[in-house]
């Protein structure tokens, strides 16, 4: 195992969603993906995101596309227009789960292009 | 209908306030067939509202008008058609601002189609007397609960009224509320004659839709890896490559700038993405999952197998409605010690409103340290992160709106009754401006009915 940034086997994009945001987790490679299938799960998003989302987190799953994902249900501090937050539209809330270290097999890593 | 074996539709614009030259290099820089334009933001047709009862001549994108106003002659010569929602809640007016454009540019035989049925705001008492909660999708609340502040709702329609105003030979298409990618849609419609059973290559139109509906997002904007994207002053808008059996290519024009693979168009599908098997819409039910996404050469993304399914019984509707007031503002903080001046700084304001009898509530007050981590809060800097600088931004927000503007002359006095090194402070006083609520709803479709008119210049 050896301790990574997600953003090593992952990329990202997110927005609001209501009063929350979504956040789409890309998988660099199948093997990061099969992996983050099985760890990156709901409560491990949920307790990462935990100064930002107050709501609950759901998964889906996009295969076709290595996706994962992520609703985080309470993030936007009061929903778009009300809300007083510099990110009130959870722009960055991807690149927030992107920042997540995890501790990874290296065989996932190596089999994983680095980021450009 | 046409016979087209291929059609080329552009996203010349991605939201309201997107830049004006990529409609104008799209029209420019290469071939093109169909240029797609959103105008139109959750709380864009409240704002409409809004200034069309002060002037019945406003309540359109007038953006838009300004827009074809440089590219008209382009657009006849080379016959692109353009599908805008740029009608708002004014459509008539938008349409007679354009005629008044044409007849600048001398061109006469302009078509012009507007799409309406959405705005349904002198209809919401006679819909909720017949039953329709309009309960708020996210909360479950009733209308009721706010309908005293209602001021706006419309339905987002589908691409078929866009079709009709096609097949009745329209080379401006205008809407006001409908789905972003409706817009993209209907042409596929028209082009091949789509029937409104034929679910897959309904999901397939709505999908290529999404992927362009938010401009360079998918050519290369806003992408995880943005050193590999080249050129992104000059980045091209996309166009959808669309074919009557309803597999496509998402590319650019050549010699533009951005990047298009199968990871920017995938980090596009994920933008507001739901549940990726049940993306619904007015048409159809769109699954993301059923796509293969496949390089087709430089700066060109296949995507075929859509799977589609009919669409729910009901419809989106947008209401917006007033939510109260509020005002913030900021001041940059230098260091030694910029933090912990801030936070002083914040406290200070407080203390000195309520000296004041300005009491603001946990709920109605927001302070945020700007450069110490406040986008991800709890994840990156932090308290023990000491920045060179930070910007103090300050706020606060409630129904009286009398308060809200008590707050704003109290944040420029820190400058030389606070610590030092505040500085910073411009575009005046923090004034309370009104905030608009975003209710989404759902209306059954038998209430649904849609008008095509066209107008000539």
């Amino acid at each position: 195992m050896t301790k990574i940034q997600l953003n090593r086997i992952a990329m990202a994009r997110s927005g609001d969603k209501g009063e929350g945001s979504n956040a789409g987790i890309m998988a660099r490679s199948d093997a990061a993906y099969a992996f983050l299938k099985a760890e990156l799960t709901e409560e491990v998003v949920k307790a990462h995101m935990a100064a930002i989302n107050t709501g609950p987190v759901t998964r889906y799953a996009a295969d076709n596309m290595r996706v994962l994902n992520f609703i985080l249900h309470n993030s936007l501090g009061g929903g778009g227009s009300a809300s007083l937050k510099t990110d009130a539209q959870g722009k960055t809330h991807g690149l927030a789960v992107l920042r997540m270290e995890m501790d990874v097999p290296q065989d996932v890593i190596d089999a994983t292009p680095e980021p450009a | 209908m046409g016979t087209k074996e291929k059609v080329l539709i552009a996203n010349g614009q991605g939201f309201w306030g997107d830049s004006i030259l990529g409609p104008i290099r799209l029209v420019n820089e290469g071939p093109l067939d169909y240029l797609t334009l959103d105008y139109l933001a959750e709380v864009t047709l409240s704002i409409m509202q809004k200034l069309r009862s002060r002037d019945p001549k406003m309540g359109y994108a007038t953006d838009f008008v300004k827009l074809i106003d440089r590219v008209l002659p382009q657009l006849m010569e080379k016959d692109i058609k353009v599908i805008a929602n740029a009608g708002g809640v004014n459509p008539h007016a938008c349409k007679d601002a354009l005629l008044e454009v044409a007849a600048k540019h001398g061109i006469k035989g302009l078509k012009i189609a507007i799409v309406e049925g959405d705005d349904i705001l002198d209809d919401l008492d006679n819909l909720m007397a017949k039953g329709e909660a309009f309960a708020n999708m996210d909360t479950g609340a009733p209308l009721t609960d706010v309908r005293d502040t209602v001021s706006s709702a419309n339905i987002y329609l589908g691409a078929f009224p866009i079709a009709e105003a096609l097949d009745a030979g329209a080379q401006i298409v205008l809407t006001g509320r409908g789905t972003d990618p409706g817009l993209v849609l209907g042409p596929m419609i028209h082009e091949f004659g789509w029937k409104k059973d034929d679910f897959d290559l309904l999901a397939a139109g709505t999908i290529a839709g999404h992927m362009v509906e938010c401009g360079a997002q998918c050519t290369g904007g806003n992408y995880t890896d943005w050193r590999r994207i080249p050129d992104m002053a000059m980045i091209g808008y996309p166009i959808v490559e669309a074919k009557p059996d309803g597999s496509f290519t998402i590319t650019k024009h050549e010699n533009t700038g951005g990047l298009i693979d199968v990871s920017t168009i995938t980090h596009q599908l994920c933008y507001e993405m739901g549940d990726p098997e049940n993306y619904l819409g007015p048409d159809c039910c769109a699954d993301f999952t059923s796509v293969k996404i496949e390089q087709d050469g430089k700066d060109r993304v296949r995507v075929s197998g859509a799977v589609g399914s009919p669409p729910p019984e009901t419809l989106k509707v947008s209401i917006s409605y007033h939510e109260g007031w509020k005002a913030s503002g900021q001041l940059t903080i230098c260091g030694p010690d910029a933090l912990d001046k801030a936070k002083l700084c914040a406290q200070i304001v407080w203390d000195r409103l309520a000296f004041d009898g300005a009491d603001y509530s946990a709920e109605e007050r927001f302070e945020e340290f700007v450069g110490s981590g406040v986008c991800h809060e709890g994840i990156a800097g932090g308290t023990n992160y000491d920045p060179v600088e930070v910007v103090l931004r300050m706020g606060v927000r409630g129904p009286d709106r009398k308060k809200v503007d008590r707050f704003g002359p109290e944040l420029v006095p820190l400058v030389t009754s606070g610590p030092p090194g505040v500085t910073g402070f411009a575009g005046g006083r923090p004034k309370a401006t009104e905030v608009i609520g975003f209710w989404p709803a759902l209306l059954h479709h038998k209430y649904v009915s849609t008008n095509v008119e066209v107008f000539e210049s």
